[in-house]
């Protein structure tokens, strides 16, 4: 059976996570389609979803107004893997607040137990580049771009940290749902969306 | 794919401290091309005040650009225009989380720098503002922070690129409320996208070059351009639009995002039609969430538009010829 992979086009690099996903699929020889999806239609008929990097209260506010933000939590609940990258690791997490703001009163899905600070690293002069490892998924060396990018706080007791930065945890996984601070769309490896398509079966 | 990577260490990046004995590199073209990737099918809106930035950032503006006055205030005015006050700036950027731009003059580095200084996310280079310097644009590789340039046509564009603009935005006709220019510029480029591409396609490198020069730009960016089939940053519209329609019809031309001035902040329903103009943005392919958002606009608030035919100042011809 052909598996459908979406990427959330509200707003963000949606493009860049299809060409990514579509390098994964190629590499990996296997039976998948990369899709842009939007509306609640689009996001029931997928087995698995990328949130992209964007604005996170814009992609909020966006998926509430068309009432995809409900048919997500649903399918996350039953189990389809979902990948959320930077503003999308936002829109998973549990309680999110600005580094300059404070706590934000903005929608999120709530399906990922982790306290996260938005633009933790500073504004958009002190944003960069880095290597990152993963271990635990074996990605041992990772070229991690991070613009404007969020950090998890706290972790809740069933989530698990793959890959901290200087001390702060830029990526988590729990189940089937994984976030991370970085950009892994924005460079030409693919292997971490290679191993978010191993999750989907 | 627009390709961002690869280019670690060419870019003139900064070489941070070592951080756990990883190197850190700032400012690489990358990092700089990305943050404007992060902004795609989204609304950036002019602001001046710091109520204007929360209703922006509560109807989804995906940034904010901070202007001392809006684009049609600053027809009205005469005068020079400058940067907006650097107290108005921080007081925007403490109050919201999205990223906050700002505008200098053309040319005028120092202003740039200070801009930098204060931290804001993006510089935009604008024909907004009474250009410092008529002959050259600022040389913006130099800059950690991504600068974003207007064109009226791919030689500009890619004229701007190649001084290291990291966003484009076709211009309109700024504080106009007219979306004619907008349009007509946009379908220039995307005309001549279409050339360049078919020529490249053709493997006729000898016209590329006649192309590269004609357009006062690099070989190797024309055949980029070519080979990509669009320009290599991400490309917004700007310049005149003011109703959620304006958006759609240019979202469907192929622009990545919106810049919207003076049409919001200067009509009457500012929160309503901020809101309707990201809706229609976002759901620029669905006719039925346009007319939508149409419908939450009164045509009796839109701000008076002007025919750019009888303009005294026609801010687009600012820095064209360089």
């Amino acid at each position: 059976m052909t598996l459908t992979v979406g990427v959330l086009s509200v707003q963000g690099d949606v493009y860049e996570n299809i060409l990514s996903l579509r390098s994964a699929i190629d590499d990996l020889g296997i039976d998948a389609n990369a899709v842009e999806a939007k509306t609640p239609e689009e996001i029931s008929s997928l087995d698995g979803l990328i949130i992209p990097g964007g604005e996170s209260t814009t992609i909020g506010h966006l998926s509430l107004a068309n009432g995809s933000m409900k048919v997500l939590k649903e399918k996350i609940a039953n189990g389809m893997p979902i990948l959320g990258i930077c503003a999308g690791m936002i829109m998973l997490s549990k309680t999110a607040s600005d580094k300059v703001v404070g706590q934000t009163d903005q929608p999120l899905l709530d399906v990922l137990d982790i306290k996260l600070e938005r633009n933790s690293f500073g504004r958009q002069k002190q944003s960069f580049e880095a290597d990152v490892s993963l271990d635990s998924v074996g990605i041992s060396k990772f070229n991690g771009v991070f613009i404007r990018a969020p950090s998890v706080l706290e972790v809740g007791s069933d989530v698990d940290v793959l890959a901290k930065f200087d001390e702060r945890i830029v990526a988590v996984k729990k189940g089937n749902v994984i976030g991370t601070s970085f950009h892994p769309e924005l460079t030409q490896d693919v292997s971490l969306h290679k191993y978010f398509l191993s999750l989907i079966k | 794919m627009i390709s961002l990577s690869g280019e670690r260490q060419n870019a003139r990046g900064i070489i941070a401290d070592k951080i756990n004995s990883f190197d850190t590199v700032r400012g690489t073209s990358t990092v700089k091309r990305g943050f404007a990737h992060m902004l795609k099918n989204g609304v950036v809106m002019d602001v001046t005040t710091v109520e204007q930035a929360q209703i922006a950032e509560e109807a989804g503006a995906v940034s904010v650009m901070v202007l001392d006055k809006l684009p049609s205030e600053v027809r009205k005015a005469g005068g020079v225009a400058r940067p907006a006050s650097i107290k108005i700036i921080e007081e925007i950027m403490d109050a919201i989380t999205i990223p906050v731009m700002a505008k200098c003059r053309i040319g005028h580095v120092s202003e740039a720098l200070v801009l930098q200084e204060t931290d804001v996310d993006m510089i935009d280079e604008s024909e907004v503002l009474t250009p410092a310097d008529e002959f050259r644009h600022i040389w913006k590789w130099d800059l950690p922070t991504p600068v974003v340039n207007g064109a009226r046509s791919l030689a500009e564009a890619l004229r701007r690129i190649e001084e290291g603009a990291s966003m484009i935005r076709t211009k309109g006709e700024p504080g106009t409320g007219n979306v004619a220019e907008a349009i007509k510029h946009i379908k220039k480029v995307n005309d001549e996208l279409r050339t360049v591409k078919a020529i490249y396609d053709s493997g006729d490198n000898q016209d590329l070059v006649r192309i590269a020069r004609e357009f006062k730009v690099s070989y190797d960016i024309v055949e980029q351009t070519g080979k990509l089939g669009r320009l290599p940053v991400v490309n917004f519209a700007a310049g005149g639009i003011a109703t959620p329609a304006d958006a759609a019809y240019l979202m469907s031309l192929g622009c990545d995002g919106i810049f919207v001035g003076s049409g919001i902040f200067h009509s009457d329903d500012a929160k309503d039609r901020a809101r309707a103009i990201v809706l229609a943005t976002t759901f620029w392919n669905e006719s039925d969430k346009v007319k939508e958002a149409q419908k939450m606009i009164d045509e009796r608030q839109s701000m008076l538009g002007l025919d750019v035919g009888t303009l005294e100042l026609r801010m687009q011809d600012r820095g064209g010829s360089a």
